[in-house]
């Protein structure tokens, strides 16, 4: 009775991961987006940012560690729009049509494109951490594998955010500027590169645009599970960004409204 | 016998554009019937319904018996279907893209292999199944995403104007291709706005704007007037 689930599961992730790893080229740029970031920017940052003791730190930290969970995050977000584009993509050449007439529900299809795409964004985290290992970065074992749930969920939910917008854009090309209106925002007005009681200091409505961002959740329950500790509020936020993207998603495929069918 | 595919009284409209209206015939087991329609007939949204990616509101469609509005996935799961753009993968290799389709028809390994070796065999494009796709002629992926639409043995083969960029010999063979399949007990619906595709004892199911203009033998329907009017109007030459 699961089988074919299960079977229909594992041919959409290993499809989905042989088509990203059969491109070099956007291994590369997934990685060499946030370590400048991480090697050119945070180096510059260091000076000019000075960063008090805030939970769930115990002492002072560099700035590189600050932004280690914001750029994981950051990866996240990129992987989960490019996988919007490669939704939009397969739309286009009519792979999505053949997903959909498959004998399953079309929230499962859709949810196993989720995860797929939730997959290709965590291989790329996890390359990501290894090279900031290298770098000097400090970062424990146990760190490492208390955040795997968080950013499984993280990836998830910025995932169904891509899902989502796959399903209300009709052509590529509108694509770019999507990007441009999501990522950009959601990546400067969360805690991914300064703290919060920073962006408070210069205004709290730009403070409060934070709060209400999802991905700043994201990346607060990632900060925390670096650090063995659960932050409840970040994960319930996360939670519910992750049903109401991928309920909208589901929502936004149906038939009677999926430009799938046209 | 149930039939492959029987359809009522069903109507579809994109807005306020109807694209379907009351439209109704079946196709019985083993019979190759062509939907044939200029563009804009509503083939393609009629398909479109056939294959789930628009729910039939109002009207009835089962597939091989079962109702597709009742039981979806287990009607689902009686089609194989070559929709008329592309739906490979042209950078994954001929055996992984049908070994993808194989497993979201929820074949099992040893089945899908067995399946898979017998369609390239029928194909004769054993020596090019680890190719990418994007390497093959129009033809070859065309026979590909055939042989694909077949590996869970469906009980209809639903092809959207398949021939659409083919060269003359291509076409050919891939109508006497699925022509001879339904020698092997497939039922086939070939949606197409070429008659030269159909045969005299074709079923004809003819629509335009969408309504259903006449249903029968092609060479009834050539004998009488439907066919030869709409071929008239349409083209301004007389049905092969």
């Amino acid at each position: 009775m699961l089988a074919h689930p299960a079977r229909a599961v594992g041919a959409i992730v290993t499809r989905e991961l042989r088509r990203y790893l059969s491109q070099r080229a956007r291994f590369l740029a997934a990685l060499v987006r946030p370590l400048i970031w991480l090697l050119v920017f945070a180096a510059g940052f260091r000076a000019a940012l000075g960063l008090s003791i805030i939970a769930p730190y115990q002492t002072y930290i560099t700035y590189e560690t600050y932004i280690l969970p914001g750029l994981c995050g950051m990866i996240l977000l990129f992987s989960g729009m490019q996988s919007s584009l490669s939704l939009v993509h397969d739309r286009e050449s009519g792979a999505m049509r053949l997903l959909l007439t498959a004998p399953l529900p079309r929230w499962f299809l859709l949810g196993a494109k989720l995860l797929a795409g939730a997959v290709v964004g965590l291989v790329q985290v996890a390359a990501f951490l290894l090279i900031a290992a290298l770098y000097g970065i400090k970062l424990t074992w146990i760190g490492v594998i208390s955040a795997l749930p968080a950013l499984i969920l993280c990836a998830l939910m910025l995932c169904a955010l891509g899902l989502l917008l796959s399903a209300r854009v009709r052509q590529l090309e509108n694509f770019a500027g999507v990007m441009n209106f999501v990522i950009f925002p959601m990546f400067f007005l969360s805690t991914a590169l300064y703290p919060l009681w920073k962006m408070q200091e210069s205004s709290e409505f730009l403070a409060w645009l934070c709060r209400v961002n999802p991905f700043t959740h994201a990346v607060e329950l990632i900060r925390f599970a670096l650090y063995g500790q659960l932050n409840l509020p970040a994960l319930g936020w996360t939670v519910l960004a992750l049903i109401v993207f991928f309920g909208l998603a589901v929502w936004g495929y149906e038939p009677a409204r999926s430009r799938v069918s046209r | 016998m149930t039939d492959a595919l029987a359809i009522r009284d069903l109507s579809h409209a994109w807005g306020r554009k109807s694209a379907l209206d009351g439209v109704g015939f079946r196709v019985a087991r083993g019979r190759f019937s062509a939907l044939l329609g200029p563009n804009g007939a509503g083939k393609s949204t009629l398909i479109s319904v056939l294959t789930g990616l628009i729910r039939p509101r109002p009207g009835r469609v089962e597939i091989g018996g079962i109702d597709l509005a009742r039981a979806p996935r287990a009607a689902l799961a009686q089609i194989g279907v070559v929709f008329q753009s592309a739906t490979y993968d042209a950078e994954l290799s001929v055996l992984s893209n049908l070994r993808y389709f194989a497993s979201l028809q929820g074949l099992d390994r040893k089945t899908s292999s067995q399946r898979i070796d017998e369609a390239l065999d029928r194909l004769d494009m054993r020596e090019r199944a680890r190719e990418r796709v994007r390497d093959l002629n129009g033809g070859h992926r065309r026979r590909m995403e055939i042989a694909r639409a077949l590996l869970h043995r469906p009980a209809l083969l639903i092809l959207d104007e398949p021939t659409v960029g083919l060269d003359a010999p291509a076409r050919r063979a891939i109508t006497d291709h699925v022509h001879d399949l339904t020698g092997h007990g497939v039922s086939v619906l070939w949606a197409t706005h070429l008659s030269d595709e159909i045969r005299d004892s074709d079923q004809v199911v003819l629509l335009h704007q969408g309504r259903l203009q006449a249903d029968g033998t092609a060479g009834a329907l050539r004998a009488g007037s439907a066919l030869s009017d709409w071929m008239l109007r349409e083209t301004g030459a007389m049905p092969c």
